[in-house]
């Protein structure tokens, strides 16, 4: 490997970073169903990127493949399974409800970043000081993501929230575990899937048993009472 | 220092006459967007060229403050040209008078002069266009100063020719993520700032919908044309703050030959058009924000500044 290449791509990998978690606080930010998918395809292209920047630094395969896998499960599969299935639900173009304002929202986000950099520093040490970025945005990233779930009150906001999780779960692990076994990814990756589907077939039927999706007001055990 | 005396008023010289062309391109690229005609790139020219040779009229219930804010208002972005790098990447004479905050209050006073002189003279959409660009620039304000403390804090200095060495030395400084985030909150303080579409409407004429233009409306002849020559420089001026100093700083002339500073003129030109077109495809893309929205806007340009500083602080 030449040695100025993999700087420079260490260099790319830190804007990566950067961007992965301003996509992130746009996450919590909008308002809109459509917007959110597409911030978390914009997100898993990020990942992708800096999976195949990572793969560049430490001469390893095994995270060509990761990227790989990304773009085919997260950037196509997924929204376009989305799409399919919960069409309505997602182009309708009605603002989602969110249970706190959406400033207070992101200056939680924003303290719960803060928070992640401040646990990951010891960890941080441990990893190549040049992708450092990854560990701390990849943990900030999974714990705004629980809290994107928290406070949005459908049932899809809370699948992006979740997906974001992941996300960030893969781009601080792809930092510290280049030479994760393949099969490894391919769980991981097919997971996913399987949570999309699972979710998007139950978020289905309560729409169509119930009408909308606001997981908020689903506090009955017996339908048609409220 | 004699040539450092020059360039520096060549630098106002290309920012007097250059930023009418920055706006008419800017304005002619938008209407085109929209599968309009669109007018002339040179249209801002012309208007500035009609009311100059127009006469004044004043309300009588008007004071001085009516009467002199023309004239601040289209001094103002000069005074902070002398400040920033238009040209060069080395400071030039008056580069230390001022740094960047101080270029910010420089125009900040120009926007409240223009709000006083809006509230002089008791036509009512005045004072609610004023009241309302307060209420904008209120909340810009805080993002403006998140801004400038990540970048001293970042490159050590305020001086914008300092920072802007500080992003060209090396490739790491660039592409940290402070840095990304900084840009984006900066971007969107020039929307805010240039009363662009997702916060206002520069092009529209409906007095009730109005934010920044209903400031100048009163004014007619002279007082018009030095208002809309001192919003376009103002444009141009903040176009260069985000090209020059923060985003692209390359392109400035580096040594002291007259050629190579002229030469540079088309080239930050060439930059500040591509800052355009990003602008321009933002507003044609986006509808504009219902007015309490806009405390929402400027709250997520707060947020990312914060994440900035945040992300620099908790790194090493």
């Amino acid at each position: 490997m030449p040695i100025p290449d993999t700087t420079f791509a260490q260099h790319l990998n830190l804007l990566c970073a950067g961007l992965f978690l301003l996509v992130t606080l746009g996450l919590i930010a909008t308002r809109q169903v459509l917007a959110s998918v597409r911030i978390f395809i914009l997100q898993s292209c990020l990942l992708a990127i800096s999976a195949l920047l990572i793969g560049l630094v430490y001469g390893s395969p095994h995270l060509f493949a990761v990227a790989a896998i990304t773009v085919v499960t997260k950037v196509f599969l997924i929204p376009l399974f989305l799409r399919r299935r919960l069409g309505p639900d997602m182009h309708a173009r009605r603002e989602v409800d969110i249970s706190v304002g959406i400033p207070t929202a992101l200056l939680v986000a924003l303290g719960l970043t803060g928070f992640a950099y401040f646990v990951m520093h010891p960890l941080v040490q441990a990893t190549t000081a040049d992708i450092s970025a990854n560990m701390p945005v990849g943990t900030a990233v999974l714990i705004v993501g629980s809290y994107a779930i928290l406070v949005r009150r459908e049932a899809l906001p809370q699948l992006m929230g979740l997906l974001a999780m992941e996300n960030g779960a893969f781009l601080a692990g792809i930092s510290i575990a280049p030479d994760l076994p393949l099969i490894a990814e391919l769980a991981a990756a097919f997971d996913v899937i399987i949570i999309v589907v699972v979710l998007g077939l139950l978020t289905k039927k309560i729409h169509e048993r119930i009408g909308h999706t606001t997981v908020g007001e689903l506090d009955d055990l017996k339908e048609g009472e409220a | 220092m004699f040539e450092s005396i020059g360039f520096n008023f060549l630098q106002v010289i290309v920012v007097l006459f250059l930023s009418p062309l920055l706006k008419g391109i800017l304005s002619r690229w938008k209407e085109r967007l929209q599968s309009k005609k669109g007018p002339s790139i040179f249209q801002v020219y012309y208007d500035i060229w009609k009311l100059f040779h127009k006469d004044q009229v004043f309300s009588h219930t008007s004071t001085w403050i009516f009467r002199f804010t023309p004239y601040l208002v289209f001094v103002a972005p000069i005074f902070v040209t002398l400040l920033i790098p238009v040209l060069t990447a080395y400071p030039l004479f008056f580069a230390f008078m001022g740094d960047m905050v101080g270029g910010g209050f420089v125009l900040a006073l120009a926007g409240f002069f223009a709000s006083l002189a809006a509230v002089d003279t008791s036509n009512p959409y005045g004072a609610m266009g004023a009241s309302r660009t307060r209420m904008v620039s209120f909340l810009a304000e805080p993002v403006f100063m998140m801004v400038f403390f990540t970048v001293a804090f970042v490159a050590g200095s305020t001086i914008p020719y300092i920072v802007q060495q500080y992003w060209v030395a090396s490739p790491s400084n660039f592409l940290a993520p402070s840095h990304v985030l900084v840009v984006v909150a900066f971007f969107m303080l020039i929307v805010a700032e240039t009363g662009s579409i997702p916060v206002d409407n520069p092009s529209g004429h409906f007095e009730l919908a109005m934010i920044d233009e209903s400031k100048s409306l009163e004014y007619s002849g002279k007082g018009a044309a030095l208002m809309k020559w001192g919003s376009a420089m103002k444009l141009y001026v903040l176009f260069s703050i985000f090209s020059n100093v923060l985003v692209a700083p390359w392109g400035l002339a580096v040594d002291r030959e007259i050629g190579s500073v002229l030469l540079a003129i088309p080239v930050t030109f060439l930059k500040l058009l591509v800052v355009g077109a990003v602008l321009v495809i933002v507003e044609s893309s986006f509808s504009k924000l219902r007015l309490f929205r806009i405390t929402e806007f400027l709250g997520v340009a707060f947020i990312v500044s914060i994440a900035a500083v945040l992300t620099r602080l908790l790194e090493f």
